[in-house]
C-alpha cells in the first residue's frame, strides 16, 4: 500500500503565497482568541480547590451548586463530569483556609446533599504553587524555544533556513494555544507538556525537509531553488504524511480511551501534529524561498567539502 | 549481498534479552499485601514471623504466602477482604509491638525477585493516595535562632552587670532580620559588653557601633549561616514527617525536599486526609534526664519494682532498658539546636541550650560528674481502634530513650556528645532537633486520588495503549508488508527496551508516563517510516533490493538522528523543570527517544539483514 504510487509532483512553493494567507489567519485569530478570551487556566495554575465527586445516583449540578453556595463557597463552578451521576467541581483559591478545612466543609455539604457521595479525588493548590507552576511553565516554554534556537542556528548555517524553521516552530505552539482559548478547554500542566513536545515534533519535520533541500542542492546545483524545495518536499511528502499518521493513531487513542485527565494533552499534542505537518510543508521551506535561499547558502562552493561530513 | 557485523547482532540480541529480563516483572500483576513492621524500627526475626504466620492461621485468615522483606514482613491475600481481616486482628492483637500497612505485592516470581527484579513502581495518580506539599517556614527558623542569642546576651550581661537598654533583632542590609543588636546606654563599657558577649554569640560576626543613644554590639548571622540554619529546619521537619509517616504505617511512602523551602510527602493507599495531617503536624519533644546507677534496670524489668523516684524506660536505641530519674533537667522546647561535628573522639553531637535549660544543666553537671545522662524522645498521638464496632479514640505515648552518656565535665547551654559513630551522630542530631522547638510547616498543595480512580486511571490508559499500538502495528503491517511487520517487532522491542529502563530506574509510572510510552510507539515508527521510505526510494531508482536495504539505512541516518535531537531539546526541558508527573512524562518521552533510536537503527537492519542478506536471487522486496 501506498499514499501516492508515484512520485508526486506538486507546486507546493507556486502557491505559497495563498498558505501564508491561511496561516497569517490562523495567527490572527489564535492570537485574537488568546488576548481576548484568555485560557482557561486549571488549578494547576490559578491555585484553588478541584474535586471529583460520585454520586450513588444521577444528580441535578444546579442543586449541587445551589448547595455549596449556601454552605459558603464563592463562585462554586460544579460541572457533570463523565456521566449524570458523577460532578467535577472548582473553587477559586482562599488563602484564609486550609486544605483540611476546605475538604471538611465541602465533604460536609455534599454529605446533607446525598451521604453516599463519595469525593474520588481532591485536589487543593495554593495560589502561591500557582504562580510559581505559572512561571516554571513560562520558563519551560522559553527554554526550549531557546535551545531549538540555537539547535537550528548551529545545524543550518544560513539564517533563511533557521527563520522559515523559527517561524514553523512558533506558528504550531501559537495554534494550540489560540486552540485552547477558543474552546475554553482546561489548560494544565499536561498541556504545557504536550505544547513542549509539539514544538520538539515539529522542528522534526522541518529538519527532515530540510535535510533533504540540502541533498538535493548538493545533486542539483543548477537547477532554481523553487524546483528543488519542491522536489525535496514531494520527495519527503510519503514519510511526513505516513509518519504523522501513525503517530496520530495513538494520539486518537489516548484522546478517546486514556480518560478525561488526558483529554487535554492528547487535544493539544493532536493539534499540534496537524499543525507541524503543515507548517512544515508550506511554511518553513517557503520562508527560507522567500528570503532569497539558493544553493550557495546552503554549500558555499569552498565550503562544501566539509559541510558533507556534518551529521 | 547485505552483510552486518557479528558483535552488532550479539549487541542487539544481548540488550533485547536483558531488556526482557529486567521487564519481566511488570508483565504479574498484584496482589492485595499487608506490611507488617515492628514498632520500634527493629528487623522482624524469622521466629516472629513464623508466630505471626500461626496467629493468622489460628484466626482462619487465608493467605497466599509471606517473606520477610528488607526486615518488614509482607503478607500476600488472594483478595482484599482477606487483607482487611488479617489486618485488623494484627492491629487488635499486636497493637503495641507492630504496624500493619495495606499495600500491593507484585506477583513476580520468587526466582526474578531474588536477582533484584521489580516491577516499575505505580504513580500515586494510578494507585491512589495522598500527595502533600508542605511549606516551610524557614524564615521562622532563623528568627528562632536569633531569638536564642538575644536571650543568651541579655543573660550573659545581667550576669557581668552591664547596663542594658535594649535587645532587638534587625535586619542589616537584608530585607528579614539576621543579627541581633545589643543597644547599651552612654555610661556602659562597650569593650566589657563586647567580651561578656563572647560565649552568647559564639561563632557570630560581632561588631561595635555608635548610635546616637550610646553604643551598640551587633551580632550578624552570615549569609552561609543563614542558610544553614534554613537547611536545618527543612531537615528537621523532614525528620519528623518521617517519622510521622512511619507510625502511620504506609507502604513505600515518600518524604523527600522540593526546592529550598519545601517538602513533599506521598502516601500510596492513604485516603484520609485530616487524620494524616493531624498525625503529620504534630510535635515530639525531648527530655534531658539523669540515670539511676545505684539500681539494675533488668532486674527492675524482670521484678516489675521501679525504685522510687526513678522510671524504668524499656524501648532504647541501645536495646538494653534503663533506669531514668525523674527529675527532668531540660525539655526539647529549650534545645535551641543540634548539629553534628567531628571532635577528637570522632563525630560528635553539639547540643544547644537556651540560657534558663543551661543553668539548670551547669548546676546537674557539676553535681553528678561522670555520672550518666539520658535524652528521651517523647512522642503523643491519637489513634483509633475499633472495639465493639465502636472506634475509639486513644492517646499512646511513646518514650523512646535515644542516647546515655556519661558527664565528663562540668558544662551549661553549650555541650558536646561523643562516642558515637558518623551516622549515629547525624541520626541523633535530627532525633533531638525533631524533639526541639518545632520549625512551622503548612500545606500549601494537597491532591488525593481514591483508589477506584487510580485503578480506572490504569485501566485506561492500558487500553489506550494496547488500542493505539494495535492500530499502528495492523497499519504498518498493510502499508509495508512485510517490512511492516518487522517494524512491529521492532516497535515491540522498544516498549519491552523503555518498560526495562524504567523499571531499572525504579521511576515511578504516573499516568503522563503511560501517555510518554504511547507517544513513543507512535514517534519511534518515524525512524522506521524515514528508512522504508529511502528504501522505496532506492528500489524506485532501480537499485538492487539489497543495496537499496544497505543505502536506506545508510541515507536515512542524518534525518532521524536530526529530528530527534529536537524532541530531546523539549524532553530534557520538561525533565529539569518538571515536577511530580510532567518529569515522568518528560523521563519515558526523553528515554524513549535513545530506546526508539536503538531499536530501529540496530534492531532493524540486524533482522532486515538476518532476513535478506544472505539470500543471492533476492528479485523484490516486500515493502
Amino acid at each position: 500500500m501506498e499514499f501516492f504510487s508515484h512520485q508526486t509532483n506538486f507546486p507546493f512553493m507556486a502557491t505559497r503565497r495563498w498558505w501564508y494567507g491561511l496561516s497569517a489567519l490562523f495567527m490572527v485569530v489564535s492570537l485574537s482568541a488568546f488576548f481576548t478570551r484568555g485560557l482557561n487556566l486549571a488549578i494547576d495554575f490559578t491555585g484553588g480547590v478541584s474535586a471529583e465527586v460520585s454520586f450513588p445516583g444521577p444528580v441535578n449540578v444546579d442543586t449541587v451548586r445551589t448547595r455549596l453556595a449556601a454552605a459558603g463557597f464563592h463562585e462554586p463552578q460544579v460541572q457533570n463530569f463523565g456521566s449524570a451521576r458523577d460532578i467535577a467541581i472548582r473553587l477559586p483559591p482562599d488563602p484564609q483556609q486550609s486544605a483540611t478545612a476546605i475538604r471538611a466543609r465541602l465533604e460536609g455539604a455534599l454529605h446533607e446533599l446525598d451521604s453516599g457521595a463519595q469525593v474520588a479525588q481532591l485536589e487543593v493548590v495554593g495560589p502561591q504553587v500557582g504562580n510559581e507552576l505559572k512561571l516554571s511553565a513560562v520558563q519551560a516554554l522559553f527554554f526550549t524555544l531557546l535551545g531549538i534556537f540555537l539547535y537550528i542556528a548551529f545545524r543550518f548555517h544560513t539564517w533563511r533556513l533557521s527563520f522559515g524553521a523559527i517561524l514553523a516552530v512558533l506558528h504550531d505552539p501559537i495554534l494550540v494555544l489560540g486552540f485552547f482559548a477558543l474552546t475554553q478547554m482546561s489548560f494544565d500542566l499536561a498541556v504545557v507538556a504536550a505544547m513542549l513536545a509539539v514544538i520538539g515534533y515539529s522542528l522534526n519535520d522541518t529538519v527532515v525537509v530540510f535535510d533533504r533541500i540540502r541533498e538535493r542542492f548538493e545533486t542539483n546545483r543548477r537547477s532554481a531553488p523553487e524546483v528543488v524545495l519542491d522536489q525535496s518536499i514531494n520527495q519527503t511528502l510519503s514519510r511526513t504524511i505516513m509518519t504523522k499518521v501513525v503517530t496520530s493513531i495513538v494520539v486518537v487513542a489516548l484522546l478517546f480511551l486514556g480518560g478525561p485527565v488526558l483529554k487535554g494533552f492528547s487535544a493539544a499534542l493532536l493539534i499540534g501534529i496537524i499543525a507541524g505537518t503543515y507548517s512544515s510543508i508550506y511554511i518553513s521551506s517557503a520562508i527560507a524561498l522567500d528570503c532569497g535561499l539558493t544553493a550557495e547558502h546552503v554549500f558555499p562552493s569552498d565550503k562544501k567539502a566539509a559541510l558533507d561530513h556534518l551529521p | 549481498m547485505l552483510e552486518y557485523p557479528r558483535w552488532k547482532y550479539l549487541l542487539v540480541a544481548a540488550v533485547l534479552l536483558l531488556a526482557l529480563l529486567f521487564a519481566l516483572p511488570n508483565f504479574f500483576g498484584e496482589d492485595p499485601a499487608l506490611q507488617v513492621a515492628r514498632k520500634d524500627h527493629a528487623a522482624i526475626s524469622d521466629t516472629d514471623a513464623r508466630s505471626l504466620e500461626g496467629f493468622l492461621r489460628q484466626r482462619s485468615v487465608h493467605f497466599i504466602r509471606s517473606y520477610l522483606d528488607s526486615g518488614r514482613l509482607m503478607v500476600r491475600f488472594a483478595s482484599v477482604p482477606d487483607q482487611l481481616a488479617a489486618r485488623d486482628a494484627v492491629n487488635e492483637q499486636y497493637q503495641g509491638t507492630y504496624i500493619t500497612a495495606l499495600s500491593f505485592a507484585p506477583r513476580t516470581p520468587e526466582l526474578l525477585r531474588a536477582l533484584g527484579l521489580r516491577p516499575m513502581p505505580l504513580g500515586l495518580d494510578l494507585r491512589g493516595g495522598l500527595y502533600l506539599l508542605y511549606q516551610v517556614d524557614v524564615n521562622a527558623a532563623v528568627s528562632q535562632a536569633l531569638e536564642g542569642y538575644a536571650q543568651d546576651a541579655r543573660r550573659a550581661l545581667a550576669g557581668a552587670n552591664i547596663p542594658v537598654k535594649d535587645v532587638a533583632l534587625v535586619a542589616l542590609d537584608t530585607p528579614r532580620p539576621n543579627a541581633v543588636r545589643v543597644v547599651l546606654p552612654p555610661e556602659a563599657d562597650v569593650n566589657a559588653a563586647r567580651s561578656a558577649l563572647t560565649t552568647a554569640f559564639q561563632g557570630l560576626t560581632v561588631t561595635t557601633e555608635s548610635l546616637a543613644s550610646g553604643s551598640a554590639v551587633n551580632a550578624v548571622l552570615t549569609t552561609a549561616q543563614i542558610r544553614e540554619r534554613q537547611d536545618y529546619a527543612i531537615q528537621q521537619n523532614i525528620t519528623t514527617l518521617r517519622n510521622r509517616v512511619n507510625e502511620l504505617g504506609v507502604s513505600e511512602p515518600i518524604v523527600q525536599r522540593q526546592g529550598v523551602d519545601r517538602i513533599n510527602v506521598q502516601l500510596p493507599g492513604v485516603q484520609n486526609s485530616a487524620e494524616v495531617k493531624d498525625i503529620l503536624g504534630r510535635v515530639a519533644t525531648l527530655e534531658f534526664r539523669l540515670e539511676d546507677m545505684q539500681h539494675n534496670p533488668v532486674e527492675a524489668q524482670q521484678t516489675g519494682r521501679v525504685p522510687l523516684g526513678s522510671k524504668l524506660y524499656t524501648h532504647t536505641r541501645f536495646g538494653h532498658p534503663v533506669l531514668l530519674k525523674r527529675e527532668v533537667i531540660a525539655t526539647g522546647d529549650q534545645l535551641t539546636n543540634a548539629t553534628t561535628s567531628q571532635s577528637q573522639e570522632g563525630p560528635a553531637v553539639n547540643v544547644r541550650l537556651d540560657a534558663r535549660a543551661g543553668e539548670n544543666m551547669l548546676r546537674t553537671t557539676r553535681a553528678n560528674l561522670n555520672k550518666r545522662m539520658a535524652v528521651v524522645l517523647i512522642d503523643k498521638r491519637r489513634e483509633t481502634t475499633e472495639v465493639d464496632g465502636k472506634k475509639v479514640a486513644r492517646e499512646i505515648t511513646d518514650e523512646e530513650v535515644v542516647n546515655d552518656a556519661t558527664i565528663r565535665g562540668v558544662f551549661s547551654n553549650n555541650f558536646q556528645i561523643t562516642g558515637l559513630q558518623a551516622g549515629e551522630a547525624r541520626e541523633l542530631a535530627l532525633l533531638l532537633r525533631s524533639g526541639s522547638l518545632a520549625i512551622p510547616l503548612y500545606p500549601i498543595e494537597e491532591r488525593a486520588v481514591g483508589p477506584s480512580l487510580g485503578r480506572d486511571n490504569i485501566d485506561k490508559g492500558v487500553t489506550a495503549l494496547l488500542v493505539g499500538m494495535a492500530g499502528v502495528f495492523v497499519f504498518m503491517a498493510l502499508y509495508y508488508k512485510t517490512f511492516g511487520l518487522v517494524a512491529d517487532l521492532v516497535l515491540l522491542a522498544n516498549v519491552v527496551l523503555l518498560t526495562a529502563l524504567l523499571s531499572m530506574m525504579r521511576a515511578s509510572l504516573s499516568l503522563p508516563g503511560i501517555a510518554g510510552i504511547i507517544l513513543t510507539v507512535g514517534m519511534a515508527v518515524d525512524a522506521n517510516v524515514l528508512i522504508y521510505e529511502r528504501i522505496r526510494e532506492e528500489l524506485r531508482k532501480g537499485v538492487s533490493p539489497q543495496a537499496a536495504i544497505r543505502a536506506g539505512f545508510e541515507k536515512a541516518f542524518s534525518a532521524i538522528a536530526d529530528s530527534n535531537v529536537t524532541t530531546l531539546i523539549a524532553g530534557v526541558v520538561l525533565w529539569v523543570l518538571g515536577t511530580g508527573p510532567i518529569r515522568g512524562f518528560a523521563v519515558v518521552l526523553t528515554l524513549g527517544i535513545a530506546t526508539s533510536m536503538f531499536t530501529s537503527l540496530m534492531g532493524s537492519r540486524a533482522l532486515l539483514t538476518l532476513m535478506y542478506g544472505g539470500r543471492r536471487k533476492l528479485a523484490r522486496l516486500s515493502i
